[in-house]
């Protein structure tokens, strides 16, 4: 059925060099790997291709750089590593992927295909190992399936929702050599349809959800930045003035400061949008899947609520969350088709009175006090959005800075924020941001992390220096595991076990790599502080020393009702300035 | 664990190494108990067809079946409590039979419609083809005579009707299958 052409100069070629032909084709600029025993083959062959290679310090590494770089750029991210340890080092970063549906094809040499079972030097089984972490995974033994399995591998990792996918590539697969044929059309895989589109009459259904409910609140999720669906929600908010609740990785898909946006939900979210969805009577969820932290004890979640769920994933409707209305398939062709069905309407009453529970919120936020001249973390987080203009592409860690960059920082545009939702990685951002840099080097980059993580993947500042590319990283030190240590405070009578913690000097750990290093201990510092790491050429570290035993408020403890949160302590700077 | 009631469920898959792997990682890691899965070619080339027995109700059904599909292999998957169906198990009982017992126990394997494929001086093999409940009957008055072993095939089972799943080997391997994907429940 399926015609053939041999595309560019015929002839036969080595598995190596069919690797990099298939990348090329498939579009790919980058690739971040480390080499090794059974990929050197591979990479003996990479320099006769147009592709430039990342050399990490660490696998972990390349994956979370991949990861970085598909977020940013929405085109798949490309791994590279050997077999063994080079391959389990790549775990962390594909169950990242996984969690947060990232395009990532990682390609892993194996050992040869006769000595495969036999425990070999550096011999895992890698795809047993990732199969339940990847999208879907292969194990290639012969030339011949190279190129036809690599196409599958970027189709699937891109198409429907996306994900990681891994190609464990043997060396013998590499060395020997085949006629090289590149098969024009399109992939097409059996059982893989990836494909959903609501039905006219559910949308029709949908459209009339909208216009009977009194209290509506849009979602958006993650799937709104893949599926470039940020106009068309402001559309649907601009025709129905229904206010938006984000989650975690759906913020941008909103603007910020869109007089209807809410902001953030779940455990870390403000209190009037916990309570806006605890009283809603419907929710239109775009491209989210109801996790925990977005929800709280399912049983008292959204009661009195209506639930459309638009979703690509068969599989996530009705897997946390009953949903009355599941509406099947991409959220930007979902909006497309709901739009002109969804009748005009306003909703002032309803947004007024959530905005009494707003207004009520704002007095104890620390923006709102006087200063006390210590600095706290949403100090650091704040002022880099005023003085970014809210522009920078911020790539955030994990723990108590990345709520309160959530918090904080206002994302107006879509994909300015990058960071680990599902899996909570910490040691993501700084890879995360260097691949992020490669894929838009005209953005202005910052790594917010925590220091505790930072140092998870610090190896990493290395490969920037010799990348020689322009990131800017912003430490928020306070001493602590943070988000360890307020649980410990929270759920553990206060037994700071294991969570105080001593770092290196960060400012001269900057200086071993050749990079500028500026410490922060004032507020009054951070605006002159930050305007010339942004205009130091080169990679740029920020010790932020912030107030050691601060905490992320509000906050619902794990597992508790939505509405049941644990409040700002008011006012927290006045307690602070207390001698 | 679960409440649900014992449900089989029909897969097509491709007939690739490692796809057996791929499917019992959906029951391990949403921990779900197997009862039976038997898996075997099909008349279609490369196609292979497993029969799933578990627990579960109806909203886990929902999600194996989904989760089934999460599976680039998997070709086609059905909870079959949606359709008439027809389910067997084959199994073999070897029981413990002397000259004096083996006359009783081969008249409780005709009741049964059980075949006695050997017999030994000491036992006999009995074969038995039908659902669940048909074969342990028969294991209930065999036990009295000592039951020295059994095997079981496990169920497989197919639709009544005419119509098949949109299985034809041409529609599957052309990428014209229009198979909906899990029915998402309305109400």
């Amino acid at each position: 059925m399926s015609s053939t052409a041999i595309v560019g100069a015929s002839g036969k070629r080595t598995g190596a060099q069919l690797i990099w032909e298939t990348l090329v084709r498939e579009g790919v600029q980058v690739a971040f790997g480390y080499p090794g025993g059974t990929i050197m083959p591979a990479y003996d062959a990479m320099p006769a291709y147009a592709i430039r290679h990342v050399l990490v310090r660490h696998e972990q590494g390349a994956a979370h750089m991949a990861d970085g770089y598909a977020r940013a750029s929405g085109k798949v991210g490309v791994a590279v590593a050997t077999s063994g340890p080079g391959s389990t080092n790549l775990v962390t970063g594909l169950a990242t992927a996984m969690l947060d549906s990232v395009p990532i094809v990682a390609i892993t040499g194996q050992v040869s295909s006769k000595l495969i079972g036999s425990d070999a030097f550096q011999e895992t089984d890698i795809t047993g190992v990732t199969l339940p972490i990847t999208k879907h995974n292969y194990l290639v033994t012969s030339v011949d399936e190279i190129v036809p399995t690599l196409r599958e591998a970027f189709y699937i990792a891109q198409s429907g929702r996306p994900g990681p996918v891994l190609v464990d590539i043997t060396k013998d697969a590499q060395q020997a050599s085949t006629e090289f044929v590149w098969d024009q059309n399109p992939v097409r895989l059996a059982g893989y349809r990836p494909d959903n589109r609501a039905s006219r009459s559910d949308l029709e259904k949908a459209a009339e959800l909208l216009a009977q409910a009194e209290r509506p609140v849009i979602f958006v999720g993650h799937g709104v930045l893949r599926g470039q669906a940020s106009s068309l929600v402001q559309e649907l908010v601009e025709k129905t003035g229904i206010p938006v609740a984000s989650t975690l990785l759906g913020l941008g898909g909103f603007p910020a400061t869109h007089p209807l946006s809410l902001g953030m939900m779940g455990m870390h979210g403000e209190a009037w949008v916990n309570h806006a969805i605890q009283e809603s009577d419907l929710i239109l969820a775009l491209g989210m899947r109801f996790d925990d932290r977005v929800t709280g004890n399912l049983k008292t979640y959204a009661l009195g609520a209506k639930k459309i769920h638009v979703e690509l994933d068969p599989a996530e409707v009705n897997k946390n969350v009953k949903v009355d209305l599941p509406l099947l398939g991409d959220v930007a062709e979902t909006l497309r088709g709901l739009l002109p069905l969804v009748k005009s309407r306003q909703c002032k009453a309803w947004v007024d009175h959530i905005m009494t529970f707003k207004g009520a919120s704002a007095v104890r936020d620390i923006q709102n006090l006087p200063p006390s001249g210590r600095l706290f973390a949403a100090h650091v987080i704040h002022d880099l959005w005023r003085i970014t203009q809210g522009k920078a592409l911020v790539v955030s860690d994990v723990g108590q800075h990345q709520m309160w960059e959530a918090q904080y920082y206002k994302h107006d545009y879509p994909r300015k924020l990058i960071t680990s939702g599902g899996l909570g990685t910490m040691g993501f951002a700084l890879p995360a941001a260097l691949g992020a840099k490669m894929a838009r080097p005209e953005d202005e980059v910052w790594v917010v992390a925590g220091d505790g993580g930072f140092q998870m993947t610090a190896a990493e500042l290395s490969t920037c220096a010799q990348e020689d590319v322009k990131i800017n990283i912003a430490i928020i030190n306070n001493g602590f595991l943070g988000m360890v240590r307020q649980w410990q405070q929270f759920f553990f009578g206060g037994r700071y076990v294991a969570t105080p913690m001593r770092s290196p000097d960060f400012v001269k750990l900057a200086d071993a790599h050749g990079l500028k290093g500026f410490r922060v201990e004032k507020r009054e510092d951070i605006e002159k502080t930050v305007a010339e790491a942004r205009t130091t050429p080169g990679t740029v570290l920020i010790d932020f020393r912030v107030e050691q035993e601060d905490s992320v408020y509000p906050m619902v403890p794990a597992g508790a009702d939505l509405h049941d949160m644990i409040r700002r302590p008011s006012p927290i700077v006045e307690t602070a300035e207390e001698p | 664990m679960f409440k649900g009631t014992h449900r089989t469920f029909i897969a097509y898959v491709e007939d690739k190494p490692g796809v057996l792997n791929r499917v019992t990682s959906v029951f391990r890691r949403r921990a779900y108990n197997i009862e039976s899965l038997t898996v075997g070619r099909t008349h279609h080339a490369g196609v292979s067809r497993m029969t799933i027995v578990m627990e579960a109700d109806d909203d886990s059904a929902r999600r194996f079946v989904a989760n089934l599909y999460k599976l680039v292999n998997v070709l086609y998957a059905e909870d079959t409590n949606s359709a008439s169906t027809v389910e067997r198990d084959l199994a073999l009982i070897k029981v413990k039979t002397d000259s004096t017992s083996r006359p009783a126990v081969m008249q409780l394997c005709e009741a049964f419609r059980a075949r006695v494929i050997d017999i030994g001086p000491e036992a006999l093999i009995a074969e038995i083809t039908g659902t669940d409940d048909k074969i342990e009957g028969l294991l209930e008055v065999l036990k009295p005579y000592g039951v020295l072993e059994m095997v079981r095939t496990g169920a497989v089972a197919m639709r009544r009707s005419a119509e098949t799943p949109p299985i034809e080997h041409d529609a599957i391997f052309n990428g014209r299958s229009s198979q909906p994907p899990a029915e998402a429940p309305t109400s």
